[in-house]
């Protein structure tokens, strides 16, 4: 049976391992003694021991290695209401970088229809070579034939990298890519990078909200699958002087069929943006004490161009419809400015959004846990506050 | 008609604390709770029993003290409950998970639908409700906020379902054959407390424990050979930085906020 081995002779007792056990599995006796029912094998312990006296059990080759060359770095060109979504481009952005760093090529993959004015942004937002499949049957995004139509071009061109955003197209699409390709995928990356010895791409992403880090790898399997926080990467400086290939594959009918069909769409009507896709977020809690009060904070959106957030205690009392929720049983959220209102900061609302560039808490508790994440904290009634704020961003608009 | 839950246990994410001094997680003392997003998928799939009649099982793989999670969903009131635990399961990714649900799915003689959380409190992948749609060659919609219909006889065999999936941007329709994969998101509904004779009945079960034996599992897929993916680090996340509490009359902080934000602010617009 696979286990941990803890070295009775280097062990010191010292306890690093114990606490940096993110699942409570080691305790210290005489020496660290590890409850292999708890242990999931993760590897916290092994980096954490000063004296390397903690060796993890090597895995065997997952999936038989094959003299099939893998190379190229490959984006999905996920496509929203008609247009390329602004994920795909920050993943172009990365994408671009370790496809250079590998010496490879930045390939867009673009399966749709009637996708001619799709193409030219994603040359121009860095993609070498663009690789379409055009067919009615994938006008819209359906899991099925995106699934299988994905899974075909994998096999035909043996990409060794393969990013999508972590959209809810990218999370629903992306696992069944990954079984059918027998491919290791890593969810909501906030990091990529190439280690220059193994030429593998190192994955790192948020857990137990955002709690900690990890760096995940795929020691064998190709391609290297991961999914990648929107708002996280950069994308280029668009350069209309860009020239990329484009190549149209076929696929066979039978990988269009679907089983799980769309039958009707709702655009979300909304005088304010999408809070994934926000620069700028404005979020209100239990502080904002009514609904009515939503209306401060929707005025100090609209003179931002910013999304309106919520926390659970505001949804949970009706004031915010779901959909509006941040926090971690809502949506996770980097905007490069955050400004919360009337939150205390409860650690599952910051899962959802304290990896934002800049954070403002307006609370009228002094003590409220979100003034340790925020960048700049005021103490005050922020319903008395917030259309001062208002007013005082519109003045300064005016000025400039 | 047949359903399957699947659900796992997480560390309670309210009891979760961080260590100031050495910014890791206190583990010490954390309860073990199901999943909260699975709650909502089980709570659904005892509404659908209540609504078209049928039959529901809870399917979990952990260890040995993953029983009393199930004995949690006994207790809303499923009908029954089945434990994956092996340390042979050790050491499994969102692949190797998916194939092993996947085993006892079938072993457990399929499903007219599955239900599935829209991800796990603890690692947040979102990915094994999918892998399993996938392994087992099924149907999915993800981000389900509402079963609209079930319909046994549509379009024959195994029928129909239609339901709302929650975009990014708006929520679409979708209708599926059965059997299906769905995951759902909390705004389906709001799930039941447990009952009394819930606890007492839930006490008494009998929950069936399968290993990889009892699966006929490939030993190359499962646990740590069968994960493609390799944890090679974990770390804490770097501390922000110090905040700026401002100072003053609430005009002068107001005052204070627009001069630090303006560049922000002016880029954004």
């Amino acid at each position: 049976m696979k286990q941990l081995t803890i070295s009775e002779k280097l062990c010191t007792s010292c306890g690093a391992c114990v606490s940096a056990c993110p699942f409570g599995a080691l305790r210290m006796e005489s020496v660290a003694v590890v409850d292999c029912n708890l242990c999931t094998l993760c590897g916290a312990c092994v980096d954490a021991c000063p004296v390397s006296a903690i060796t993890r059990p090597e895995s065997a080759a997952a999936v038989p290695v094959t003299d099939v060359i893998w190379r190229d770095v490959w984006v999905f060109a996920e496509v929203e209401d008609g247009h390329i979504h602004p994920v795909v481009l920050e993943l172009l952005g990365e994408g671009r970088r370790l496809a250079d760093q590998l010496g490879e090529r930045l390939v867009a993959v673009l399966p749709g229809h009637e996708t001619q004015r799709l193409v030219a942004p994603l040359v121009v937002g860095g993609a070498d070579h663009v690789l379409v499949v055009d067919r009615p049957e994938l006008a819209c995004f359906q899991d099925e034939p995106y699934t299988a139509v994905l899974t075909e071009l994998i096999r035909r061109h043996h990409p060794a990298i393969v990013l999508c955003g972590a959209t809810t197209v990218g999370r629903s699409l992306i696992p069944r890519v990954a079984i059918l390709a027998n491919a290791g995928l890593t969810a909501d990356c906030t990091a990529l990078a190439i280690d220059p010895k193994t030429r593998r791409l190192l994955q790192t992403r948020p857990a137990f909200g955002g709690n900690i880090y990890a760096t995940i790898e795929c020691p064998v399997s190709r391609p290297q699958m991961a999914t990648v926080r929107p708002k996280v990467m950069k994308p280029l400086a668009a350069d209309p002087a860009r020239k990329g290939e484009v190549r149209l594959d076929q696929v066979a009918d039978a990988l269009l069929a679907a089983r799980a069909v769309r039958i009707g769409y709702t655009a979300e009507v909304s005088n304010t943006a999408n809070i994934a896709e926000a620069d700028i977020i404005v979020a209100g809690g239990r502080g904002l004490l009514k609904a009515e009060n939503f209306r401060l904070l929707e005025d100090l959106a609209r003179e931002l161009g910013a999304a309106v957030g919520a926390s659970r205690a505001a949804v949970d009392a009706g004031w915010m419809p779901y959909s509006h929720q941040i926090g971690q049983t809502g949506k996770t959220v980097c905007p490069r400015l955050y400004i919360a209102c009337g939150i205390s900061g409860q650690i599952q609302h910051l899962a959802g959004m304290s990896s934002s560039d800049v954070i403002v808490a307006i609370n009228k508790d002094a003590t409220a846990p979100i003034f340790k994440t925020a960048t700049y904290g005021i103490v005050g009634d922020v319903v008395a506050l917030l259309p001062k704020l208002t007013e005082a961003f519109r003045a300064a608009k005016q000025r400039a | 008609m047949r359903m399957i839950v699947c659900i796992k246990q997480v560390p309670d994410t309210a009891d979760v604390k961080i260590d100031p001094r050495t910014n890791t997680l206190v583990r010490e003392g954390v309860r073990s709770v199901v999943n909260p997003f699975d709650l909502y998928a089980v709570e659904e799939a005892l509404r659908l029993r209540e609504r078209i009649g049928g039959q529901v099982t809870a399917l979990t793989m952990g260890p040995p003290q993953a029983d009393q999670a199930l004995r949690d969903v006994l207790a809303m009131g499923v009908d029954d409950a089945v434990l994956l635990s092996d340390r042979a399961f050790a050491g499994s990714d969102t692949w190797a998970t998916s194939y092993t649900l996947a085993l006892a799915i079938r072993k457990l003689g399929g499903a007219d639908i599955l239900l599935f959380g829209k991800q796990a409190a603890d690692g947040d992948t979102a990915q094994v409700g999918p892998g399993v749609a996938t392994q087992l060659d099924l149907p999915q919609i993800t981000y389900v906020r509402r079963v609209v219909s079930v319909d046994q006889a549509a379009n024959a065999p195994g029928g129909a379902l239609v339901a709302e999936r929650l975009l990014d941007n708006g929520h679409e329709t979708i209708r599926t054959s059965l059997p299906c994969v769905l995951t759902v998101v909390k705004e389906i509904n709001e799930p039941r407390f447990q009952s009394l004779t819930g606890l007492r009945r839930a006490r008494k079960a009998v929950i069936r424990r399968w290993g990889a034996k009892e699966l006929e599992a490939d030993p190359k897929r499962i646990g740590l050979d069968g994960s493609p993916t390799r944890v090679v680090r974990i770390f804490p996340p770097k501390l922000r930085s110090g905040g700026v509490m401002l100072q003053g009359s609430p005009d002068a902080m107001v005052a204070e906020l627009v001069g630090k934000l303006k560049d922000l602010v002016g880029k954004a617009s």
